[in-house]
């Protein structure tokens, strides 16, 4: 079992890594100049400069390391702390994150608890309602919920729960009712993806023949569903709560900008915009760390779900 | 006393699309108060419906269109979920088909036997006591340990076990049992049976075997209901129906099961003097072969197959029987030269191929083919017929487009199918046809030996019977020889010249079949022998006919 843990915690820093060095790669290495790139984020025209003054200012952004150290210096740094200094913005990375973190983490935590409740509980009534008509709603739902650009969805929310109701704010991100809508936006997209694999996995779980013999004991409908399906449909979701993960980091660059809020999304986007690759740099290994601490999280409780994943020992070789 | 179940004019069919397909057409039966009734049938004779129906579990696409079924006083058709839910667990137990996924995974033994103690009223701390009273009431030992087992920790007969013991748990006056062992080793089915048949028949409990077996019917029941396109056919004493059965269906059951056919004994097709039992030269040759598996985690080795040697003579059957666990499979990896032995030779065709690698063992597969024990698993259900059965020569590069499909035509003519069946997909074929193309797909090579691994204990007896002789047929027209794999005796007896008996990777015995069956020399080889289910009704009948002469 620690063997188990041990292995899957190095995958987990061994993607990690990899994450960040492709990024870096990606970033540094694409055919535009980086340097002219990197300067002209910093508000400096090289056409305009004298090779000296080139000189200089690659020099005060390091840029005239080599490839390799410049790569070196930059996992040295991120791995003690240090993200590098935002070109745009003259200042640490870290500190602009710091700012910038909570609001997207309330963000994230109130859209996974939408996400996990909407999902279940629809995925869960689907199963369990036997009348045709609200059945066929139910399972087609889902598809609806996917199929919605978020930006269209979040702009329709503001119109109706902002302005014609005039119930929760439609933008800015200060207190609990500022978030309620940009959650909304992000969880109706991984609720609906969550439902759907659940949906799948129910139908299978309660088709198999430990639920005849579960019946047969006389257990009720409900009793059933939720002792002895419940735990079996779960197990093929959780695999993709990794994925849904993934999907609220990048939705939230979208809904934070339709929101207006002032997150780590924003961050990003605006980041992209100038150019400033330290800061793209940062918050692409964020997404990547959250995304591999989430499987990790899955992976290490699905033996404590599935009891055969722990004893299945190796004997096909 | 009326009895405990009254079934009267029942009629059940099955939506499919707007046509509703008829499972049950008008059955009547009755279930006497500790009465053990065996309802006999091929797959699709309505069987399992009938079961369904008397405890409530039909699925959502079934439709009771006529009839009535009581159930200690409480009419079940018609009723609603809340009758039907008190009636499960308390007044009717299930005991159901497979063992293997009969069981929630995730869920401990004791839990789950739990959950149908609880059913009776009982709380607290008595809930414990029963669990384990129940498991030990189904003959399992060390019933604290199982209790706190998960399902995939315990064998195939352990967990039929436990499911007996969910069903004995809500002390239950009727007990179904839907084909409870046919998923089983002989020896532990016929412990399991005698265990459960000793139960009800101590508590008077009645008890409703399923079988597509007449000879387990028969062996263990009060009377036997014969059932064919969901219609009793004929019922009776299994005494009276195996001396004198009335429908041509019944005698047909009979003469199909391998164990009834002979009056319960093991009559050899193939008689071997001694000095015939070895030739000079056989298709292929095990010496001595061991293979030892390395189990991670625990540091030690796992030995298989304990210096084995196996050898199959030119246009003859030998057979290799045994458990689950004794080394059949691994026997056969092995021949196939898909598993390297530890140590030994295996000689096919005077070539030693233990050590010869990938590439050079491939054009020698070209002799020796394999049949799989499920042939729902084995065909490809995205390719036609023909695409499965032509599959093997365009691998070879054998002939073009043209030969392969006058080649498929023979193949199928071969195995008794029409050529029309070419562009079908399995889906569209039964288990007995499948199979038939499995073996049509197995001598496209023109192999001189193929390997049937368990090839008909996955159908009906009565396919499995039609199967057997084509497989002979086959023998005999095209001089194969077999690599028979089995763990029914009976069948082993109707096919095979020689058979070796395997247990825990050893060769206890081994002969000519009518030598080692005729005369056992191993307690395991009797063991096996004395399982064979069919041996009891035949021993009443014929002791009965005595008495009328």
């Amino acid at each position: 079992m620690s063997r188990y843990i041990l292995g899957r915690a190095a995958q987990a820093v061994v993607v990690l890594w990899a994450a960040y060095t492709l990024t870096f790669v990606v970033l540094y290495l694409l055919p535009s100049d980086p340097v002219a790139l990197q300067l002209g984020a910093a508000g400096i025209e090289t056409d305009k400069l004298s090779p000296v003054q080139l000189q200089a200012a690659m020099a005060k952004y390091g840029l005239d390391r080599p490839v390799l150290e410049q790569y070196l210096s930059s996992l040295w740094g991120a791995l003690h702390g240090d993200l590098g200094t935002s070109i745009a913005k003259q200042r640490p990375v870290t500190a602009l994150l710091g700012e910038r973190i909570g609001s997207t983490v309330a963000l994230g935590a109130v859209a996974g608890v939408l996400m996990l409740v909407g999902g279940t509980v629809l995925a869960y009534l689907a199963s369990y309602v036997r009348w045709r008509p609200a059945r066929i709603l139910l399972t087609r739902l889902p598809s609806v919920g996917a199929s919605f650009p978020q930006f269209f969805i979040g702009l329709l929310l503001i119109q109706l729960f902002a302005f014609t109701l005039g119930w929760l704010p439609a933008t800015g991100s200060d207190g609990f009712s500022s978030l309620i809508l940009p959650a909304l936006t992000i969880s109706l997209l991984t609720s609906s993806l969550l439902a759907q694999v659940l949906m799948r996995s129910f139908d299978d779980t309660l088709s198999q023949a430990y639920i005849v013999t579960a019946r047969a004991k006389g257990l009720s409908r409900a009793a059933v569903q939720w002792k002895h399906a419940f735990r079996n449909a779960a197990l093929p979701a959780m695999t993709i709560l990794g994925v849904i993960v993934g999907l609220t980091v990048t939705s939230a660059i979208v809904v934070e900008t339709v929101f207006a809020r002032n997150g780590v999304g924003k961050l990003a986007q605006e980041s992209v915009v100038a150019q400033d690759v330290p800061v793209v740099l940062a918050i692409v290994a964020l997404a990547a760390a959250v995304f591999v601490v989430v499987n990790l999280v899955v992976d290490l409780l699905y033996p404590l779900l599935d009891p055969r994943i722990v004893h299945v020992p190796k004997v096909s070789r | 006393m009326s009895p405990l179940v009254t079934i009267n004019d029942l009629h059940v069919g099955y939506a499919r699309g707007d046509r509703v397909a008829p499972a049950v057409r008008g059955v009547d039966l009755t279930i006497g108060r500790g009465e053990i009734v065996a309802l006999v049938g091929e797959s699709g004779s309505g069987k399992t419906t009938v079961a369904n129906t008397v405890i409530g579990l039909l699925p959502d696409s079934a439709l009771i269109s006529g009839g009535s079924v009581v159930v200690d006083g409480v009419e079940v058709v018609g009723a609603k979920e809340r009758a039907l839910r008190a009636l499960r667990g308390s007044v009717i137990g299930l005991v159901p088909q497979d063992p293997m996924v009969g069981l929630n995974p995730t869920h401990r033994i004791g839990r789950q036997v739990a959950e149908a103690v609880r059913r009776r009223g009982v709380s607290g701390p008595q809930v414990d006591l029963g669990v384990i009273e129940a498991l030990e009431q189904a003959g399992i030992d060390d019933a604290v340990l199982r209790a706190r087992q998960f399902p995939h920790e315990l064998s195939g007969g352990l967990r039929q076990r436990v499911l007996i013991a969910i069903a004995l748990a809500g002390r239950p006056r009727l007990i179904i049992a839907d084909e409870p062992t046919s998923a089983l080793d002989v020896t532990v089915q016929s412990r399991i049976l005698d265990h459960l048949e000793g139960l009800v028949r101590e508590s008077g409990t009645s008890l409703l075997i399923i079988t597509h077996d007449l000879a387990v019917a028969a062996d263990r029941s009060d009377r036997v209901v014969v059932l064919q396109d969901g219609q009793i056919v004929e019922q009776g004493r299994p005494a009276d129906i195996l001396v004198s059965p009335e429908q041509d269906y019944t005698k047909r059951l009979i003469a199909a099961a391998p164990g009834l056919a002979h009056g319960g004994r093991i009559v050899p097709r193939f008689e071997l003097a001694p000095d015939q039992v070895a030739t000079a030269d056989p298709v292929i040759r095990l010496e001595s072969v061991s293979k030892r598996y390395a189990v991670p985690g625990a540091g030690g080795s796992f030995l298989a197959l304990d210096d084995v040697s196996v050898e199959v003579a030119r246009g003859r059957t030998h057979a290799l029987v045994g458990e689950s666990g004794s080394g059949k499979t691994t026997t056969l990896r092995l021949a196939l030269g898909l598993e390297k032995a530890t140590s030994g030779r295996v000689v096919l065709d005077d070539v030693d191929i233990t050590d010869l690698g990938w590439k050079q063992t491939r054009p020698l597969r070209r002799k020796i083919q394999l049949v799989h024990q499920n042939p729902y698993a084995s065909l490809d259900p995205r390719f036609t017929i023909r695409q499965s059965i032509t599959e093997p020569l365009v691998s070879f590069k054998v002939g073009d487009r043209r030969s392969r499909a006058a080649r498929a035509t023979e193949l199928l003519d071969q195995v008794a199918l029409p050529a029309s069946y070419l562009d079908r997909l399995p889906s569209e074929l039964s288990g007995g046809q499948r199979q038939r193309v499995a073996i049509a797909r197995a001598l496209a090579l023109e192999p001189g030996l193929v390997l049937l691994d368990e090839p008909v204990s996955a159908l009906d007896v009565s396919v499995q019977e039609q199967i057997l002789a084509l497989l002979s047929e086959l023998q005999e027209r095209l001089g194969l020889s077999y690599l028979f794999i089995s763990h029914d005796l009976a069948v082993v007896a109707q096919v095979s010249h020689t058979v070796s008996v395997l247990n825990r990777g050893r060769v206890v015995e081994s002969g000519s079949v009518a030598h080692v069956f005729g005369s056992p020399q191993s307690e395991y080889t009797q063991e096996l022998i004395a399982a064979i289910p069919g041996q009891r009704a035949e021993a009443v009948a014929r002791s009965r006919e005595l008495v009328h002469d």
